[in-house]
């Protein structure tokens, strides 16, 4: 039964805020340049899928998030499969990696456009740099978390290094991975939209940019739409993958059917 | 300090040697010294024990008293400090590689299950033949023969965290005995399970010892447990860790449940009560000091 329980709360919570959307309108008189009609928002999506270049942006920022969260996936699993196992490297690296973590990354921006300019490599950088702290600190967890009795058994079984990583230790760090990139590939849509609207020429970031300067407010919500659900097909992705590779894993089955 | 205290300040010691050619396992002189950064701890100190093929005998003791190490020990999973250990005439370990063919004479279950969550039933009881690269259909037909053996048919496809405590353990039974050892190698197996269970796996497990005509060494705290299915109780002392005593229970396999019902169970249960409340004062007391 649980099964529907998402959809049908999802169904009442978009009626809810459409009707609450549509009360302050009439209630407060808001100016359709502050806050326009539902209606005309749905229409601003229209006009901008049909638009110049729309797909071209779409294809633009997608590129830009796919590729910078490749590249922190392959940093993250790499360095943190290193640091996970040897203890001495990853003290050493814990004040460099607490600082870079507490840094405001989004204020380094400006900096990476000045140094790879406005085009995707600027951007690229900024996604990598935003999704690659979650996954790589989960990784580290992970390779720390295989259980020591799993690794008595192993031992005992007399199994080779090969083995024990693919038997073992490979099934017992991927739901950490997978965790990390549950909240990377949120991280790298920010970091793609935040990167072209601070200094961009095209994207669906820099489509905000414009919309915002054009004073088009029903432009501006039709592209935070459009990025939700581009953001929300990236993170059912990942989802999907973990569906995919740890079915047997706690996180990925039903509370109910769980219990027992 | 008085006379009686500094006798007292070891319990008797035991030494369990077979005579030549008769052990399957043999332990000679076996310590182990743990060291941390605050102290050093002596687990186990000059055991000697020899086992016989298809003898089953528990290891029985207070917590701390190096049961679990003295096993772990036997399973290769921890090195002596000094002495010996030779597993049907193969010395388990040469410096600091263990002898692969002792190995494969061992079986092992831990008190935890410790079955792999993204493996199924079958696939869980397979692992060993799998990390032995033996072929698919193999070792399935394995899988099935042993889930029937400790009566888990039916559940081959089942997934770990759908099993009750008592049916993870049949698995990790299972799993130890797929690849035929010879040595079954048990610590606390049915530690976590509840007093009703724990009396079915102990009659189960006579069952399986005896079709599978393996050797048992049982690391267990409960003395009932212990007498009830050793052909030879040996009884740890702690700090160090020593043979205290040996006691044979001379009744034939498999045992009734009406036989913890019998003078020769219930003697040997108190006699063993007995030595182990003695070597709990003693032990305390030395106040925890240890060595």
């Amino acid at each position: 039964m649980s099964r529907w329980i998402p959809w049908v709360s999802t169904f009442v919570a978009v009626i809810a805020m459409i009707v609450i959307w549509k009360l302050v309108i009439a209630i407060f008189d808001v100016s359709p340049f502050v806050l326009p009609q539902p209606e005309d928002v749905l229409t601003g999506v229209k006009e901008l899928v049909k638009s110049d270049g729309f797909w071209t942006d779409v294809r633009v920022t997608l590129t830009e998030t796919l590729v910078g969260f490749a590249i922190a996936l392959a940093l993250g699993l790499g360095l943190g499969i290193v640091l996970g196992r040897v203890a001495w490297l990853e003290q050493a690296a814990r004040p460099v990696i607490v600082a870079s973590q507490v840094v405001p990354k989004v204020a380094l921006i400006p900096l990476f456009i000045i140094w790879f300019g406005f085009g995707m490599t600027s951007k690229i950088i900024i996604v990598a740099l935003l999704a690659f702290f979650p996954i790589l600190l989960n990784v580290i967890l992970g390779v720390r978390s295989v259980d020591v009795g799993h690794r008595d058994v192993m031992r005992s079984l007399n199994s080779s290094r090969w083995q024990t990583f693919r038997r073992l230790e490979y099934p017992s760090t991927l739901p950490y991975v997978l965790a990390g990139m549950e909240v990377g590939i949120v991280f790298a849509v920010v970091g793609a939209v935040v990167g072209e609207y601070l200094g961009g020429d095209q994207g669906l970031g820099y489509r905000i940019v414009t919309s915002l300067n054009n004073l088009e407010a029903e432009t501006l919500f039709a592209v935070i739409f459009v990025l939700t659900l581009f953001g929300f097909l990236l993170y059912l992705a990942v989802v999907g993958l973990k569906r995919f590779l740890i079915p047997w894993h706690d996180s990925t089955i039903d509370r109910t059917k769980a219990s027992t | 300090m008085s006379a009686d205290t500094t006798e007292r300040r070891f319990a008797p010691e035991v030494s369990g040697t077979l005579p030549s050619g008769q052990a399957e396992i043999d332990v000679r002189g076996v310590s182990k010294r743990f060291t941390s950064r605050k102290r050093e701890t002596l687990a186990l100190s000059d055991i000697d024990l020899g086992i016989r093929k298809q003898e089953f005998v528990t290891l029985l003791g207070q917590s701390g008293c190096g049961k679990t190490t003295l096993l772990r020990i036997l399973a290769g999973l921890t090195q002596p400090t000094s002495g010996e250990v030779t597993i049907a005439g193969r010395p388990l370990w040469r410096g600091d590689h263990r002898d692969d063919d002792a190995l494969r004479k061992l079986g092992l279950v831990f008190q935890d299950a410790n079955l792999f969550p993204w493996y199924s039933v079958e696939d869980n009881i397979a692992l060993p033949l799998r990390l032995r690269k033996v072929d698919k259909r193999e070792r399935l037909r394995r899988a099935h023969e042993l889930s029937e053996l400790v009566g888990l048919q039916g559940f081959e496809k089942a997934l770990p965290r759908e099993l009750s405590g008592g049916m993870r353990q049949r698995v990790a039974i299972a799993r130890a005995l797929s690849y035929r050892p010879e040595i079954l190698l048990m610590d606390e197996p049915f530690g976590a399970l509840d007093a009703m269970t724990r009396d079915k796996m102990n009659m189960e497990l006579q069952r399986i010892a005896q079709a599978t005509e393996a050797t048992v060494v049982f690391v267990t705290h409960s003395i009932g447990e212990a007498v009830f299915l050793a052909d030879r109780v040996v009884l740890l002392s702690a700090r160090p860790g020593r043979i205290r005593s040996i006691t044979e229970v001379d009744a034939p396999h498999p045992r009734p449940l009406e036989f913890a019902a019998e003078p020769g169970f219930q003697d040997r249960v108190l006699e063993l009560r007995r030595q182990l409340i003695e070597d709990e004062e003693r032990v305390s007391r030395q106040g925890g000091v240890i060595e």
